[in-house]
């Protein structure tokens, strides 16, 4: 095995040009379990925590550039307004160790159907900003996730940054757990209302090979408060209309038994999590539309 | 490869190691250090916690060459780490004291004959030692929360040791050595 140590950003994409095969190591909290545990052996081990860009965020007029190593502890406590939903995704991520050394860069690598990151990023609307020494592209979120494990990055190429937009409304992520710390995903929700285009997003975490998004389940809400004027007249929204959401979210999910849960478990505990959230959410969204109304 | 980086205040090199290997087991090892305990190596149990850079971490998760010309604090550096916290830069510490983490107690009881860090001290005093093997993991990860939240409430030390598994005591006496280490950090103010 080698150790690659690239100072800068330039030099770690000629070094992955050279060795496509080269392992990035961020915080090390998913590559160095397998290399202890002797599943992985990579030829080449490359060192990302000497590029200090990485470790950087920009907060610009519509989103979040988020360096792909910044920390999940640093996620919750610098960007909770701008990013309320990875912020909340972020708090259920393992534990204090685990969150100071691990980002949303290695939870995008690791392309797990569990990454709490995952549901959070397809719920506010995210880019995967990569580049190679051949350019830059932004990989949509909706396509950076190709199936178990699998992300669209091509073999020579490092996430930069994921660009994500700033929340514009309330946003909520819920995870289903043994306990509140040191937990995988049985299966996470995240949802957020986006009050400027009238539409709300969702995702889904470990209820199918990939994280996913519930499009149907979205397609039906935005008509539906669409057609009751809900968004003008902050009225709570009808049971009907939120029960058939959360079918369509269990609908969406596409998942296998295991370990941590069974198939039927996860439909179902996908339907009540959409349920809370949509209604914690839109609770929230009637508060602040209340009280601008109260000002005006 | 060979990695250099300060321990516990001072600077050490570690040779032959290899591009896989964890700061847990360079720390383990390679330096003699074996305070920080290996139970997992997957980041679930905490026993391995090092500060790195100030920050808590599981250092079986940390590979050797990341951590080249960095700062590592382990359980042996707790109390100078946290003696030069107390008095600032007016104390300075000498190469003695610095080389402090090899002067264990002369005798036999736990505690006596070397000195402690107050939350170490409280550890003991409060009865959160059992079979020990979580303990130094548990002190790294409460002394760094003590830092940076002098007044903890029970959920802010349920957070802060959430990363930090014990099989022995129930965490209740855990509980009580942080309360008395905040209490008394409090009185010395
Ligand atoms: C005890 C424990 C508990 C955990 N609990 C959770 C949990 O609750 N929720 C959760 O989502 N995850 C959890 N994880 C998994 C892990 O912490 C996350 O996936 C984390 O986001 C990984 O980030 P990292 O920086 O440590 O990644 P690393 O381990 O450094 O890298 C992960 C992968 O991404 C690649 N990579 C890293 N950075 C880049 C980059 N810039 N460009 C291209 N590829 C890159 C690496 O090559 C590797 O394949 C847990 C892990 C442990 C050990
Ligand atoms: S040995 Fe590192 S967390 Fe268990
Ligand atoms: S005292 Fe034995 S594991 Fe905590």
């Amino acid at each position: 095995m080698d150790f690659l140590r690239p100072a800068s950003w330039e030099e770690a994409l000629a070094a992955k040009a050279e060795h496509p095969t080269a392992v990035p190591i961020a915080g090390g909290t998913d590559v160095m379990v397998e290399i202890n545990f002797d599943h992985r052996r990579p030829e080449y081990l490359m060192d990302l925590n000497r590029i200090g860009d990485l470790s950087e965020w920009e907060v610009g007029e519509d989103s979040v550039r988020l360096g792909a190593s910044v920390p999940y502890s640093q996620i919750m406590e610098s960007l909770r307004a701008e990013l309320p939903g990875l912020a909340l995704a972020s708090h259920t991520v393992a534990s204090p160790q685990i969150r100071n050394r691990g980002g949303v860069g290695g939870n995008l690598g690791t392309a797990s159907p569990a990454g709490d990151a995952h549901p959070a990023l397809l719920a506010a609307g995210a880019e995967v900003e990569a580049e190679s020494v051949r350019g830059t592209r932004l990989i949509p979120i909706d396509e950076f996730y190709q199936g178990v494990k699998r992300n669209a990055l091509a073999p020579d190429e490092l996430i930069r940054a994921v660009h994500i937009k700033k929340a514009d409304g309330p946003q909520q992520f819920s995870k289903v757990g043994t306990r509140n710390a040191m937990v995988i995903a049985v299966c996470a929700f995240g949802l957020a209302l986006h009050p400027q285009t009238r539409t709300v997003r969702t995702g889904i975490g470990s209820a199918a090979p990939t994280p996913i998004r519930a499009r149907a389940a979205e397609e039906f809400l935005n008509a539906a408060l669409e057609e009751g004027g809900f968004w003008d007249n902050g009225k709570i929204i009808t049971p009907s209309v939120a029960r058939q959401f959360a079918d369509l979210c269990s609908a969406a999910c596409n998942p296998i038994d295991d370990v941590r849960g069974t198939a039927s478990y996860r439909r179902h505990a996908v339907g009540v999590m959409a349920r809370r959230t949509l209604t914690w959410t839109w609770e929230s969204y009637r508060g602040t539309a209340a009280r601008t109304e109260g000002v005006a | 490869m060979r990695v250099s980086f300060t321990v516990n205040g001072r600077p050490q090199e570690a040779d032959d190691v290899w591009e896989g290997e964890s700061l847990l087991y360079v720390l383990r090892e390679r330096l003699g250090l074996p305070g920080s305990k290996n139970a997992c190596e997957q980041g679930e149990c905490g026993s391995c916690t090092v500060r790195l850079d100030g920050v808590p971490v599981c250092s079986c998760l940390v590979a050797a060459g990341q951590v080249e010309g960095r700062e590592v604090v382990t359980v042996e550096g707790l109390a100078d780490y946290a003696k030069q916290r107390s008095c600032g830069d007016s104390c300075g510490t000498s190469l003695d004291e610095a080389k402090g983490w090899q002067a264990e107690g002369t005798d036999s009881q736990t505690g006596e004959g070397t000195e402690l860090s107050p939350i170490q001290q409280a550890f003991i005093d409060a009865g959160a030692v059992q079979c020990g093997f979580c303990t130094p993991g548990l002190l790294v990860a409460a002394d760094e929360m003590l830092e940076r939240n002098p007044n903890p409430t029970d959920a802010d030390i349920r957070e802060a040791l959430s990363g930090n598994l014990c099989r022995c005591t129930g965490y209740e006496k855990i509980m009580d050595a942080v309360r008395l280490a905040a209490a008394r950090q409090g009185e010395a103010v």
